[in-house]
Protein backbone atom coordinates (compact mmCIF):
# COMPACT_ATOMS: atom_id res chain seq x y z
CA UNK A 1 0.00 0.00 0.00
CA UNK A 2 2.84 2.54 0.87
CA UNK A 3 4.23 1.44 -2.95
CA UNK A 4 1.07 3.01 -4.57
CA UNK A 5 0.65 5.31 -2.70
CA UNK A 6 4.65 6.48 -3.91
CA UNK A 7 3.67 5.81 -7.14
CA UNK A 8 0.90 8.08 -6.94
CA UNK A 9 2.54 11.00 -5.65
CA UNK A 10 5.13 10.72 -8.67
CA UNK A 11 3.09 9.61 -11.75
CA UNK A 12 0.41 10.56 -13.59
CA UNK A 13 -1.06 7.55 -15.50
CA UNK A 14 -4.23 7.35 -17.86
CA UNK A 15 -6.28 5.88 -15.57
CA UNK A 16 -5.66 8.76 -12.89
CA UNK A 17 -6.91 11.23 -15.44
CA UNK A 18 -9.71 8.69 -16.42
CA UNK A 19 -10.60 8.98 -12.15
CA UNK A 20 -10.01 12.85 -12.74
CA UNK A 21 -12.59 13.63 -15.52
CA UNK A 22 -15.05 10.55 -13.55
CA UNK A 23 -14.58 13.02 -10.50
CA UNK A 24 -15.54 15.87 -12.43
CA UNK A 25 -18.27 14.70 -14.04
CA UNK A 26 -19.67 13.71 -10.88
CA UNK A 27 -19.04 17.26 -9.36
CA UNK A 28 -20.80 18.99 -12.28
CA UNK A 29 -24.06 16.94 -12.22
CA UNK A 30 -24.65 17.57 -8.37
CA UNK A 31 -23.86 20.67 -9.13
CA UNK A 32 -25.45 21.95 -12.17
CA UNK A 33 -28.77 23.51 -10.75
CA UNK A 34 -26.11 25.62 -9.25
CA UNK A 35 -24.11 26.79 -12.06
CA UNK A 36 -27.46 27.40 -13.08
CA UNK A 37 -28.11 29.61 -11.17
CA UNK A 38 -24.88 31.43 -11.39
CA UNK A 39 -25.35 31.70 -15.06
CA UNK A 40 -28.69 33.24 -14.65
CA UNK A 41 -27.80 36.00 -12.86
CA UNK A 42 -25.49 37.50 -15.76
CA UNK A 43 -25.53 34.97 -18.33
CA UNK A 44 -28.32 32.97 -20.47
CA UNK A 45 -28.84 30.37 -17.41
CA UNK A 46 -27.42 27.53 -19.50
CA UNK A 47 -23.88 26.73 -18.05
CA UNK A 48 -25.24 24.00 -15.71
CA UNK A 49 -27.19 22.57 -18.55
CA UNK A 50 -24.25 22.49 -20.93
CA UNK A 51 -21.49 21.13 -18.81
CA UNK A 52 -24.25 18.75 -17.36
CA UNK A 53 -24.26 17.52 -20.84
CA UNK A 54 -20.99 17.29 -21.66
CA UNK A 55 -19.95 15.29 -18.63
CA UNK A 56 -22.54 12.96 -19.44
CA UNK A 57 -21.27 12.07 -22.75
CA UNK A 58 -17.29 12.32 -21.04
CA UNK A 59 -19.27 9.41 -18.88
CA UNK A 60 -20.42 7.12 -21.52
CA UNK A 61 -16.49 7.81 -23.65
CA UNK A 62 -14.84 7.19 -20.26
CA UNK A 63 -16.95 4.62 -18.31
CA UNK A 64 -17.31 2.35 -21.23
CA UNK A 65 -13.38 2.32 -21.19
CA UNK A 66 -12.85 1.76 -18.00
CA UNK A 67 -15.45 -1.33 -18.07
CA UNK A 68 -14.15 -2.63 -20.79
CA UNK A 69 -11.00 -3.05 -19.23
CA UNK A 70 -12.03 -4.72 -16.60
CA UNK A 71 -11.90 -1.81 -14.03
CA UNK A 72 -15.33 -0.89 -12.88
CA UNK A 73 -15.93 2.61 -11.77
CA UNK A 74 -16.30 1.54 -8.50
CA UNK A 75 -12.38 -0.11 -8.09
CA UNK A 76 -11.36 2.88 -6.16
CA UNK A 77 -7.49 4.01 -5.67
CA UNK A 78 -6.13 0.55 -6.55
CA UNK A 79 -7.33 0.77 -10.12
CA UNK A 80 -6.50 3.93 -11.03
CA UNK A 81 -3.06 3.34 -10.59
CA UNK A 82 -2.91 0.61 -12.93
CA UNK A 83 -1.21 0.99 -16.08
CA UNK A 84 -4.06 2.01 -18.75
CA UNK A 85 -4.87 -0.38 -21.27
CA UNK A 86 -3.05 -0.33 -24.70
CA UNK A 87 -5.26 1.70 -26.58
CA UNK A 88 -5.13 4.46 -24.12
CA UNK A 89 -2.24 6.41 -24.09
CA UNK A 90 -2.31 9.63 -21.70
CA UNK A 91 -2.52 11.94 -25.37
CA UNK A 92 -5.39 9.73 -26.94
CA UNK A 93 -6.73 10.06 -23.93
CA UNK A 94 -6.76 14.13 -23.56
CA UNK A 95 -8.07 13.80 -27.53
CA UNK A 96 -10.80 12.02 -26.59
CA UNK A 97 -11.89 13.98 -23.79
CA UNK A 98 -11.27 17.33 -26.13
CA UNK A 99 -13.33 16.12 -28.98
CA UNK A 100 -16.04 14.39 -26.78
CA UNK A 101 -16.48 18.15 -25.23
CA UNK A 102 -16.38 19.76 -28.36
CA UNK A 103 -18.89 18.00 -30.18
CA UNK A 104 -21.26 17.04 -26.84
CA UNK A 105 -21.42 21.17 -25.64
CA UNK A 106 -21.96 23.72 -27.65
CA UNK A 107 -21.70 27.19 -26.61
CA UNK A 108 -19.03 28.52 -25.21
CA UNK A 109 -18.34 26.08 -22.37
CA UNK A 110 -18.04 22.99 -25.25
CA UNK A 111 -15.01 25.28 -27.13
CA UNK A 112 -13.08 26.26 -24.02
CA UNK A 113 -13.18 23.84 -22.26
CA UNK A 114 -12.71 21.16 -25.79
CA UNK A 115 -9.45 23.94 -26.51
CA UNK A 116 -7.91 23.17 -23.21
CA UNK A 117 -7.99 19.69 -23.60
CA UNK A 118 -6.93 19.92 -27.62
CA UNK A 119 -3.88 21.90 -26.10
CA UNK A 120 -3.39 19.40 -23.53
CA UNK A 121 -3.22 16.43 -25.53
CA UNK A 122 -0.99 17.80 -28.53
CA UNK A 123 1.77 18.30 -25.40
CA UNK A 124 1.19 14.97 -23.53
CA UNK A 125 1.72 13.58 -27.63
CA UNK A 126 4.50 15.40 -28.04
CA UNK A 127 5.89 14.33 -24.62
CA UNK A 128 5.23 10.88 -25.24
CA UNK A 129 6.32 10.39 -29.04
CA UNK A 130 10.05 10.74 -28.44
CA UNK A 131 10.31 7.84 -25.86
CA UNK A 132 10.32 4.52 -25.72
CA UNK A 133 7.05 3.84 -24.01
CA UNK A 134 4.22 5.55 -25.65
CA UNK A 135 2.12 4.31 -22.77
CA UNK A 136 4.10 5.08 -20.24
CA UNK A 137 2.90 7.31 -16.80
CA UNK A 138 4.44 10.94 -17.37
CA UNK A 139 5.62 12.87 -13.97
CA UNK A 140 4.01 15.35 -12.13
CA UNK A 141 6.22 18.14 -13.14
CA UNK A 142 5.14 16.50 -16.99
CA UNK A 143 1.82 16.91 -15.99
CA UNK A 144 1.93 20.55 -15.13
CA UNK A 145 3.13 21.18 -18.42
CA UNK A 146 0.49 19.69 -20.12
CA UNK A 147 -2.08 21.83 -18.27
CA UNK A 148 0.11 24.56 -19.03
CA UNK A 149 -0.33 24.02 -22.68
CA UNK A 150 -4.18 23.94 -22.06
CA UNK A 151 -4.38 26.65 -20.37
CA UNK A 152 -1.70 28.54 -23.58
CA UNK A 153 -4.42 26.90 -25.86
CA UNK A 154 -7.60 28.16 -24.23
CA UNK A 155 -6.47 31.78 -23.83
CA UNK A 156 -5.62 31.70 -27.72
CA UNK A 157 -9.12 30.23 -28.43
CA UNK A 158 -10.68 32.62 -26.21
CA UNK A 159 -8.71 35.83 -26.36
CA UNK A 160 -9.14 36.36 -23.25
CA UNK A 161 -6.64 36.80 -20.30
CA UNK A 162 -6.76 37.39 -16.31
CA UNK A 163 -9.14 39.61 -14.14
CA UNK A 164 -11.68 39.59 -17.01
CA UNK A 165 -14.09 37.40 -14.88
CA UNK A 166 -13.72 33.99 -17.04
CA UNK A 167 -12.55 30.42 -16.39
CA UNK A 168 -9.04 31.50 -16.71
CA UNK A 169 -9.12 33.32 -13.62
CA UNK A 170 -9.33 30.13 -11.69
CA UNK A 171 -7.38 28.28 -14.50
CA UNK A 172 -4.42 30.62 -14.38
CA UNK A 173 -3.61 30.66 -10.60
CA UNK A 174 -3.98 27.23 -10.07
CA UNK A 175 -2.06 25.65 -13.11
CA UNK A 176 1.08 28.53 -11.60
CA UNK A 177 0.36 27.03 -8.07
CA UNK A 178 0.58 23.62 -9.41
CA UNK A 179 3.80 25.00 -11.10
CA UNK A 180 5.22 26.51 -8.37
CA UNK A 181 4.45 23.35 -5.66
CA UNK A 182 6.25 21.08 -7.75
CA UNK A 183 9.35 23.60 -8.72
CA UNK A 184 9.64 23.73 -4.99
CA UNK A 185 10.05 19.72 -4.87
CA UNK A 186 6.69 19.24 -3.42
CA UNK A 187 5.24 15.84 -3.88
CA UNK A 188 1.40 15.53 -5.38
CA UNK A 189 -0.73 16.14 -2.54
CA UNK A 190 1.44 18.96 -1.92
CA UNK A 191 0.81 20.29 -5.33
CA UNK A 192 -2.71 19.43 -6.11
CA UNK A 193 -3.92 20.94 -2.33
CA UNK A 194 -2.42 24.19 -3.38
CA UNK A 195 -3.87 24.34 -7.00
CA UNK A 196 -7.21 23.08 -5.78
CA UNK A 197 -7.11 26.33 -2.86
CA UNK A 198 -5.69 28.53 -5.85
CA UNK A 199 -8.59 27.59 -8.22
CA UNK A 200 -11.12 28.72 -5.67
CA UNK A 201 -9.65 31.86 -4.47
CA UNK A 202 -9.62 32.95 -8.11
CA UNK A 203 -13.14 31.60 -8.36
CA UNK A 204 -13.80 33.94 -5.41
CA UNK A 205 -12.06 37.00 -6.82
CA UNK A 206 -14.34 36.95 -10.04
CA UNK A 207 -17.33 38.34 -7.62
CA UNK A 208 -15.65 42.09 -7.42
CA UNK A 209 -15.07 41.75 -11.22
CA UNK A 210 -16.63 43.41 -14.12
CA UNK A 211 -17.17 40.70 -16.79
CA UNK A 212 -15.02 42.01 -19.86
CA UNK A 213 -15.69 39.03 -21.82
CA UNK A 214 -18.82 36.39 -22.94
CA UNK A 215 -22.69 37.52 -22.10
CA UNK A 216 -22.19 38.30 -18.80
CA UNK A 217 -20.03 41.66 -20.37
CA UNK A 218 -23.07 43.22 -22.32
CA UNK A 219 -24.35 43.64 -18.60
CA UNK A 220 -21.46 46.23 -18.02
CA UNK A 221 -21.21 47.25 -14.22
CA UNK A 222 -23.70 45.43 -13.22
CA UNK A 223 -21.81 41.87 -13.70
CA UNK A 224 -20.05 43.29 -10.76
CA UNK A 225 -20.91 40.99 -7.42
CA UNK A 226 -21.78 37.69 -8.95
CA UNK A 227 -19.61 34.86 -8.88
CA UNK A 228 -19.00 33.58 -12.73
CA UNK A 229 -19.73 30.34 -13.60
CA UNK A 230 -17.20 29.25 -15.54
CA UNK A 231 -14.32 30.02 -13.28
CA UNK A 232 -16.78 27.99 -10.74
CA UNK A 233 -17.01 25.02 -12.29
CA UNK A 234 -13.01 25.41 -13.29
CA UNK A 235 -12.95 25.17 -9.44
CA UNK A 236 -14.80 21.52 -9.86
CA UNK A 237 -12.33 20.27 -12.66
CA UNK A 238 -9.44 21.34 -9.61
CA UNK A 239 -11.26 20.26 -7.00
CA UNK A 240 -11.30 16.64 -8.68
CA UNK A 241 -7.82 17.02 -9.90
CA UNK A 242 -6.88 17.30 -5.78
CA UNK A 243 -9.03 14.06 -5.38
CA UNK A 244 -7.78 12.14 -8.09
CA UNK A 245 -4.06 12.66 -7.77
CA UNK A 246 -3.38 13.81 -4.17
CA UNK B 1 -46.28 29.84 -18.18
CA UNK B 2 -47.21 27.35 -19.93
CA UNK B 3 -45.63 25.69 -23.18
CA UNK B 4 -47.17 24.10 -26.01
CA UNK B 5 -44.57 21.30 -25.82
CA UNK B 6 -44.02 17.44 -25.49
CA UNK B 7 -41.27 16.22 -23.28
CA UNK B 8 -39.10 19.38 -22.71
CA UNK B 9 -35.90 17.17 -24.28
CA UNK B 10 -37.66 16.45 -27.27
CA UNK B 11 -38.04 20.37 -27.75
CA UNK B 12 -35.29 21.08 -30.84
CA UNK B 13 -35.99 17.86 -32.52
CA UNK B 14 -39.51 18.29 -32.53
CA UNK B 15 -39.84 21.52 -33.91
CA UNK B 16 -37.47 21.02 -36.99
CA UNK B 17 -39.34 17.77 -37.94
CA UNK B 18 -42.63 20.39 -37.87
CA UNK B 19 -40.69 23.03 -40.18
CA UNK B 20 -39.45 19.78 -42.37
CA UNK B 21 -42.56 18.63 -43.01
CA UNK B 22 -44.07 22.34 -43.31
CA UNK B 23 -41.84 23.21 -46.01
CA UNK B 24 -40.60 20.00 -47.49
CA UNK B 25 -40.19 21.88 -50.96
CA UNK B 26 -37.48 24.19 -49.74
CA UNK B 27 -35.40 22.40 -47.08
CA UNK B 28 -34.43 19.37 -45.58
CA UNK B 29 -33.32 18.53 -42.23
CA UNK B 30 -30.72 16.42 -41.02
CA UNK B 31 -31.78 15.43 -37.98
CA UNK B 32 -28.34 13.43 -36.97
CA UNK B 33 -25.94 16.80 -37.13
CA UNK B 34 -29.32 19.18 -36.85
CA UNK B 35 -28.72 21.53 -39.66
CA UNK B 36 -31.62 22.77 -41.82
CA UNK B 37 -30.50 22.98 -45.93
CA UNK B 38 -31.95 23.89 -49.35
CA UNK B 39 -33.47 21.24 -50.63
CA UNK B 40 -31.77 21.71 -54.29
CA UNK B 41 -28.21 21.87 -51.92
CA UNK B 42 -25.40 22.03 -53.43
CA UNK B 43 -25.85 24.30 -56.09
CA UNK B 44 -23.03 24.11 -58.02
CA UNK B 45 -20.92 27.02 -58.54
CA UNK B 46 -22.83 28.99 -55.86
CA UNK B 47 -20.79 30.34 -52.83
CA UNK B 48 -22.65 28.62 -50.29
CA UNK B 49 -24.04 30.83 -47.20
CA UNK B 50 -24.06 29.24 -43.91
CA UNK B 51 -25.30 30.23 -40.48
CA UNK B 52 -26.20 29.40 -36.98
CA UNK B 53 -26.88 29.59 -33.70
CA UNK B 54 -28.70 28.34 -30.79
CA UNK B 55 -32.47 27.35 -30.98
CA UNK B 56 -35.38 29.82 -29.45
CA UNK B 57 -34.75 33.08 -32.12
CA UNK B 58 -37.07 31.18 -34.24
CA UNK B 59 -37.38 31.83 -37.46
CA UNK B 60 -33.77 32.96 -36.96
CA UNK B 61 -31.84 31.41 -38.66
CA UNK B 62 -33.68 28.02 -40.11
CA UNK B 63 -36.58 29.74 -41.15
CA UNK B 64 -34.30 31.60 -43.96
CA UNK B 65 -32.91 28.82 -45.99
CA UNK B 66 -33.90 28.73 -49.30
CA UNK B 67 -32.89 30.50 -52.35
CA UNK B 68 -31.73 33.57 -52.24
CA UNK B 69 -30.46 33.37 -48.66
CA UNK B 70 -29.18 30.74 -46.66
CA UNK B 71 -27.85 27.12 -47.95
CA UNK B 72 -27.25 25.53 -44.59
CA UNK B 73 -28.26 26.56 -40.51
CA UNK B 74 -26.94 24.72 -37.74
CA UNK B 75 -29.05 24.51 -34.67
CA UNK B 76 -28.35 24.29 -31.45
CA UNK B 77 -30.10 23.36 -27.91
CA UNK B 78 -31.85 26.39 -26.67
CA UNK B 79 -29.75 29.67 -26.72
CA UNK B 80 -26.75 27.63 -27.21
CA UNK B 81 -24.83 27.75 -29.96
CA UNK B 82 -23.93 24.41 -32.42
CA UNK B 83 -20.67 22.75 -32.42
CA UNK B 84 -18.34 22.71 -34.88
CA UNK B 85 -18.94 18.98 -35.64
CA UNK B 86 -22.85 20.41 -36.89
CA UNK B 87 -20.93 23.39 -39.43
CA UNK B 88 -18.26 21.37 -40.31
CA UNK B 89 -21.61 18.69 -41.79
CA UNK B 90 -23.51 21.10 -42.62
CA UNK B 91 -20.40 22.94 -45.24
CA UNK B 92 -19.65 19.74 -46.47
CA UNK B 93 -23.48 19.13 -47.39
CA UNK B 94 -24.15 22.14 -49.21
CA UNK B 95 -20.26 23.21 -50.21
CA UNK B 96 -21.04 23.64 -54.15
CA UNK B 97 -17.44 24.57 -55.15
CA UNK B 98 -17.43 28.00 -55.09
CA UNK B 99 -16.84 28.17 -51.25
CA UNK B 100 -18.50 29.10 -48.10
CA UNK B 101 -19.61 32.09 -46.29
CA UNK B 102 -20.12 31.84 -42.65
CA UNK B 103 -22.57 34.75 -41.03
CA UNK B 104 -21.20 34.93 -37.39
CA UNK B 105 -23.20 36.52 -35.29
CA UNK B 106 -20.62 38.42 -32.37
CA UNK B 107 -21.42 35.84 -29.42
CA UNK B 108 -18.42 34.31 -27.87
CA UNK B 109 -20.04 30.70 -28.03
CA UNK B 110 -21.02 31.06 -32.16
CA UNK B 111 -17.69 33.28 -32.71
CA UNK B 112 -15.70 30.20 -30.78
CA UNK B 113 -17.11 27.39 -32.43
CA UNK B 114 -17.08 28.78 -35.82
CA UNK B 115 -14.06 29.39 -35.76
CA UNK B 116 -13.25 25.50 -34.53
CA UNK B 117 -14.91 25.15 -37.56
CA UNK B 118 -13.53 26.93 -39.85
CA UNK B 119 -10.20 25.03 -39.01
CA UNK B 120 -11.39 21.62 -39.89
CA UNK B 121 -12.98 22.93 -43.07
CA UNK B 122 -9.61 24.24 -43.81
CA UNK B 123 -8.20 21.11 -43.01
CA UNK B 124 -10.50 19.33 -45.77
CA UNK B 125 -9.45 22.07 -48.28
CA UNK B 126 -13.04 23.67 -48.20
CA UNK B 127 -12.60 27.27 -48.35
CA UNK B 128 -14.30 29.32 -45.70
CA UNK B 129 -14.73 32.82 -45.30
CA UNK B 130 -16.56 35.14 -42.81
CA UNK B 131 -18.78 37.94 -41.93
CA UNK B 132 -19.37 39.23 -38.67
CA UNK B 133 -22.67 40.81 -37.27
CA UNK B 134 -22.38 43.24 -34.36
CA UNK B 135 -25.13 45.60 -34.54
CA UNK B 136 -26.42 45.67 -30.84
CA UNK B 137 -25.79 49.32 -29.82
CA UNK B 138 -26.17 48.23 -26.15
CA UNK B 139 -23.44 47.31 -25.86
CA UNK B 140 -20.68 50.35 -25.57
CA UNK B 141 -17.77 48.12 -26.85
CA UNK B 142 -18.13 48.01 -30.51
CA UNK B 143 -16.12 44.90 -31.10
CA UNK B 144 -18.08 43.08 -27.93
CA UNK B 145 -21.45 44.15 -29.28
CA UNK B 146 -23.66 40.94 -29.99
CA UNK B 147 -25.50 40.16 -33.46
CA UNK B 148 -28.96 40.77 -33.13
CA UNK B 149 -31.57 41.30 -36.23
CA UNK B 150 -28.79 42.77 -39.20
CA UNK B 151 -28.32 38.77 -39.63
CA UNK B 152 -31.74 38.92 -41.46
CA UNK B 153 -30.31 42.00 -43.51
CA UNK B 154 -26.53 40.45 -44.05
CA UNK B 155 -27.79 36.74 -44.68
CA UNK B 156 -30.38 37.82 -47.52
CA UNK B 157 -27.85 40.30 -49.26
CA UNK B 158 -25.57 37.44 -48.85
CA UNK B 159 -27.46 35.08 -50.48
CA UNK B 160 -28.94 37.10 -53.35
CA UNK B 161 -25.32 38.03 -54.16
CA UNK B 162 -24.15 34.28 -53.78
CA UNK B 163 -27.04 33.59 -56.24
CA UNK B 164 -26.02 35.97 -58.62
CA UNK B 165 -22.59 34.60 -59.21
CA UNK B 166 -20.50 36.57 -57.07
CA UNK B 167 -17.11 35.02 -56.25
CA UNK B 168 -16.30 34.55 -52.55
CA UNK B 169 -14.34 37.43 -51.80
CA UNK B 170 -17.79 39.81 -53.27
CA UNK B 171 -20.17 37.63 -50.91
CA UNK B 172 -17.62 38.76 -48.54
CA UNK B 173 -17.39 42.10 -49.19
CA UNK B 174 -20.83 43.53 -49.79
CA UNK B 175 -21.80 41.08 -46.55
CA UNK B 176 -19.50 42.99 -44.61
CA UNK B 177 -20.36 45.98 -46.04
CA UNK B 178 -23.99 45.41 -45.15
CA UNK B 179 -23.05 44.28 -41.63
CA UNK B 180 -21.18 48.20 -41.32
CA UNK B 181 -24.16 49.39 -42.12
CA UNK B 182 -26.73 47.97 -39.44
CA UNK B 183 -27.51 48.76 -35.89
CA UNK B 184 -29.59 47.07 -33.37
CA UNK B 185 -31.40 47.60 -30.03
CA UNK B 186 -34.26 45.83 -27.81
CA UNK B 187 -36.16 46.09 -25.32
CA UNK B 188 -37.83 43.14 -22.92
CA UNK B 189 -41.00 43.48 -20.72
CA UNK B 190 -40.55 39.87 -19.62
CA UNK B 191 -37.92 37.37 -19.20
CA UNK B 192 -38.09 34.21 -20.88
CA UNK B 193 -38.30 30.33 -20.08
CA UNK B 194 -35.89 27.44 -21.49
CA UNK B 195 -37.63 24.32 -21.83
CA UNK B 196 -35.39 22.52 -19.73
CA UNK B 197 -35.13 25.12 -16.76
CA UNK B 198 -39.23 25.77 -16.91
CA UNK B 199 -38.44 29.01 -14.79
CA UNK B 200 -37.62 32.63 -15.94
CA UNK B 201 -33.94 33.39 -16.90
CA UNK B 202 -34.68 36.67 -14.64
CA UNK B 203 -37.12 38.16 -12.81
CA UNK B 204 -38.49 41.36 -14.40
CA UNK B 205 -41.21 43.42 -12.22
CA UNK B 206 -44.17 43.69 -13.92
CA UNK B 207 -43.64 47.61 -13.58
CA UNK B 208 -40.14 47.62 -14.93
CA UNK B 209 -38.57 47.54 -18.61
CA UNK B 210 -35.02 46.12 -19.59
CA UNK B 211 -33.18 47.95 -22.12
CA UNK B 212 -30.54 46.83 -24.29
CA UNK B 213 -31.75 43.23 -24.00
CA UNK B 214 -30.26 40.53 -26.18
CA UNK B 215 -31.70 37.56 -27.64
CA UNK B 216 -30.73 34.59 -25.19
CA UNK B 217 -32.98 35.80 -21.87
CA UNK B 218 -29.90 37.29 -20.28
CA UNK B 219 -30.12 40.75 -18.44
CA UNK B 220 -30.25 43.94 -20.81
CA UNK B 221 -27.95 47.67 -19.59
CA UNK B 222 -30.32 49.18 -17.87
CA UNK B 223 -33.73 48.79 -16.11
CA UNK B 224 -36.76 51.66 -16.34
CA UNK B 225 -39.94 52.14 -15.06
CA UNK B 226 -42.51 50.76 -17.10
CA UNK B 227 -43.48 53.59 -20.14
CA UNK B 228 -45.45 54.09 -23.37
CA UNK B 229 -44.81 52.84 -26.50
CA UNK B 230 -43.92 56.25 -28.39
CA UNK B 231 -41.13 56.92 -25.41
CA UNK B 232 -39.56 53.22 -25.82
CA UNK B 233 -39.35 54.06 -29.27
CA UNK B 234 -37.39 57.07 -28.39
CA UNK B 235 -34.98 55.31 -26.24
CA UNK B 236 -34.53 52.90 -28.64
CA UNK B 237 -33.73 54.88 -31.43
CA UNK B 238 -31.67 57.67 -30.45
CA UNK B 239 -28.77 55.68 -29.76
CA UNK B 240 -28.87 53.71 -32.87
CA UNK B 241 -29.33 56.71 -34.99
CA UNK B 242 -26.66 58.60 -33.26
CA UNK B 243 -24.14 55.49 -33.66
CA UNK B 244 -24.71 55.01 -37.14
CA UNK B 245 -24.64 58.73 -37.76
CA UNK B 246 -27.84 58.61 -39.58
CA UNK B 247 -28.13 62.34 -41.98
CA UNK B 248 -31.20 63.55 -43.59
CA UNK B 249 -31.37 61.86 -47.18
CA UNK B 250 -30.42 58.66 -45.85
CA UNK B 251 -32.25 55.19 -47.41
CA UNK B 252 -33.29 52.28 -44.77
CA UNK B 253 -34.35 49.11 -44.45
CA UNK B 254 -36.05 48.67 -41.32
CA UNK B 255 -37.21 46.04 -38.72
CA UNK B 256 -39.34 45.63 -35.81
CA UNK B 257 -38.91 42.51 -34.64
CA UNK B 258 -41.15 41.61 -32.22
CA UNK B 259 -39.13 39.10 -29.49
CA UNK B 260 -41.93 35.95 -29.52
CA UNK B 261 -44.41 37.15 -26.78
CA UNK B 262 -45.72 40.36 -28.50
CA UNK B 263 -48.16 40.66 -30.52
CA UNK B 264 -48.28 42.05 -34.42
CA UNK B 265 -50.76 44.78 -33.32
CA UNK B 266 -48.27 46.58 -30.22
CA UNK B 267 -45.37 46.31 -33.05
CA UNK B 268 -47.13 48.52 -35.60
CA UNK B 269 -47.65 50.97 -32.99
CA UNK B 270 -43.48 51.23 -32.30
CA UNK B 271 -43.60 51.10 -36.11
CA UNK B 272 -45.77 54.11 -36.28
CA UNK B 273 -43.82 56.07 -33.87
CA UNK B 274 -40.52 54.92 -35.59
CA UNK B 275 -41.53 55.69 -38.91
CA UNK B 276 -42.98 59.48 -37.88
CA UNK B 277 -39.27 60.13 -36.23
CA UNK B 278 -37.31 58.72 -39.35
CA UNK B 279 -39.80 61.00 -41.56
CA UNK B 280 -39.24 63.83 -39.58
CA UNK B 281 -35.30 63.31 -39.63
CA UNK B 282 -35.58 63.13 -43.53
CA UNK B 283 -34.67 59.56 -43.79
CA UNK B 284 -36.50 57.71 -47.14
CA UNK B 285 -37.31 54.23 -45.53
CA UNK B 286 -37.24 51.97 -48.37
CA UNK B 287 -38.71 48.49 -47.24
CA UNK B 288 -39.83 47.42 -43.84
CA UNK B 289 -40.19 44.14 -41.75
CA UNK B 290 -42.57 44.10 -38.83
CA UNK B 291 -43.39 40.95 -37.16
CA UNK B 292 -41.58 38.05 -34.89
CA UNK B 293 -38.05 37.65 -37.00
CA UNK B 294 -35.46 37.33 -34.57
CA UNK B 295 -36.76 36.04 -31.37
CA UNK B 296 -36.20 35.27 -27.37
CA UNK B 297 -38.52 32.01 -26.74
CA UNK B 298 -41.82 33.76 -25.35
CA UNK B 299 -39.67 36.63 -24.25
CA UNK B 300 -42.19 40.09 -24.80
CA UNK B 301 -40.65 43.13 -26.11
CA UNK B 302 -39.16 44.47 -29.43
CA UNK B 303 -35.63 45.05 -31.21
CA UNK B 304 -35.84 47.31 -33.54
CA UNK B 305 -32.61 47.35 -36.50
CA UNK B 306 -31.89 49.93 -39.08
CA UNK B 307 -29.56 49.10 -42.05
CA UNK B 308 -28.57 51.73 -44.33
CA UNK B 309 -28.77 50.96 -47.59
CA UNK B 310 -26.97 52.22 -51.49
CA UNK B 311 -28.30 51.18 -54.46
CA UNK B 312 -26.35 47.68 -54.88
CA UNK B 313 -27.32 46.33 -51.46
CA UNK B 314 -31.14 47.27 -52.44
CA UNK B 315 -31.06 45.65 -55.11
CA UNK B 316 -29.69 42.79 -53.83
CA UNK B 317 -32.27 42.95 -50.87
CA UNK B 318 -34.74 43.35 -53.64
CA UNK B 319 -34.04 40.43 -55.62
CA UNK B 320 -36.30 36.86 -55.36
CA UNK B 321 -35.82 34.93 -52.24
CA UNK B 322 -37.72 31.81 -51.29
CA UNK B 323 -37.51 30.76 -47.54
CA UNK B 324 -40.30 29.60 -45.14
CA UNK B 325 -40.14 33.73 -43.64
CA UNK B 326 -38.77 35.85 -46.53
CA UNK B 327 -40.72 35.25 -49.68
CA UNK B 328 -40.80 37.59 -52.72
Amino acid sequence: MLVMVHIMNSEISASCIERWLLVFAERILEKKDYLTDLDAAIGDGDHGLNMARGVERLRERLGSKLVAAGRPLNAGLAAATEPADAETNIGVLLRTVAMTLISGVGGAAGALYGSFFLNAAKEAASLLKNGADPQRNISIAEFSQVLRSGLEGLKQRGKAGLDEKTMIDAFEPAIDALQDSIEQGEDATAAFTAACQAAEKGMQKTIGMQALKGRASYLGPRSIGHQDPGATSTFYLFEAARKAFA
Amino acid sequence: MQKLINLPIDTVAESLQGLELAHEKILRVSHKSRFVYRADAPVHGKVAIVSGSGSGHEPLNVGYVGRGMLDAACLGDVFTSPTPMQYLAATEMVEGGAGVLYVVKNHTGGVLNMEIAMEMAAEREIMVKTVLVNDDVAVDDAANRRGLGAAIFVEKIAGAAAERGYTLNQVQAVAKRSSTQCRSMGVALTSCILPNLGRPTFDLPADEMEIGVGIHGERGRQRIPSTSADQVVELLLEPIMADLEVRAGDRMLVMVSGLGGTPQQELYIVYRHLHKLLTMRGVTIEQQLIGNYITSLEMAGCAVTLMRVDAELLELWNAPVHTPTLWW
